[in-house]
């Protein structure tokens, strides 16, 4: 156990629905509890997730996702009707907390507090008028370049 | 002679047997691992003790954030660089295996 205080982590967020939201975070929350050093970079639909009025409010696919199980398979013609998408995502989230994970706002907010530096890529704020001041709080605004410099040595996982 | 001598652990310092375990111990191990136990610190594995006590698994570290009222920020300060092992070390819990 030792071995992980000198190790760091970074992840790349670059998915904004509910499913793809949890894993980098359940990760880095866990690398932070393991003591490993943790770098989280959120990028394009990423943003989301630390963009102040969208990270409650994100949506699991209900058109075109092939993995819509193990409630049931929503076929993309049903899952097209109005409200499925908001109805499937409710019931995810349901899910997810009944394993006592937070939503996504306070699992951010949680892993910042745990220590792990979170920042929003630049180039996908500057696409999606983005400024710092619509971000949580602690998440800092990063290019590119500055984070390939501070991965240095880090595992580096792409979600 | 320490109180950890005749106490059984795993390679990584875990305690064999939860019922080993009082406070003479937990501050022992508290030393060895390099955490000072102040109040809060107290507080918080008192928590862990109980809620393993009542439900026969030790709590989240989110569980002590949420029911034990030791904010997020505190617990890391308290037991630095891996709070969830060495929080499980000290209350003579076993190694955790939760993902949250």
């Amino acid at each position: 156990m030792a071995t992980n205080e000198n190790r760091k982590m970074a992840f790349i967020s670059s998915k904004g629905s509910l499913d793809m939201a949890y894993p980098p975070l359940i990760m880095a929350n866990g690398a932070r509890m393991m003591g490993v050093d943790v770098d989280m970079f959120f990028t394009f639909w990423g943003l989301d997730i630390i963009t102040k009025s969208k990270k409650d409010k994100l949506h699991v696919a209900t058109v075109g996702n092939p993995s819509m199980h193990p409630w049931f398979h929503i076929p993309t013609i049903l899952g097209a009707i109005p409200g499925m998408t908001a109805a499937a995502s409710w019931m995810m989230s349901k899910e997810i907390d009944k394993l006592g994970f937070p939503p996504v706002g306070e699992f951010i907010e949680m892993i910042i507090d745990a220590g792990a530096h979170v920042y929003g890529c630049k180039m996908s704020m500057d696409m999606m008028k983005l400024t710092k001041d619509d971000l949580v709080n602690g998440a800092e605004v990063l290019g590119v370049m500055e984070f390939i410099e501070m991965s240095e040595g880090a595992q580096i996982l792409f979600i | 002679m320490s109180v950890l001598d005749n106490i059984e652990r795993d390679a990584e310092g875990y305690l064999k047997t939860p019922i080993d375990w009082n406070k003479e111990v937990a501050l022992a191990i508290a030393v060895e691992i390099g955490v000072e136990m102040n109040d809060l610190a107290w507080k918080v594995i008192d928590f862990a003790r109980s809620e393993f006590e009542k439900n026969g698994e030790p709590p989240t570290l989110r569980q002590i954030t949420k029911s034990g009222g030791i904010p997020t920020k505190d617990l890391y300060e308290l037991f630095p660089k891996g709070p969830a092992g060495k929080i499980a070390k000290i209350a003579g819990l076993g190694k955790p295996t939760g993902c949250i």
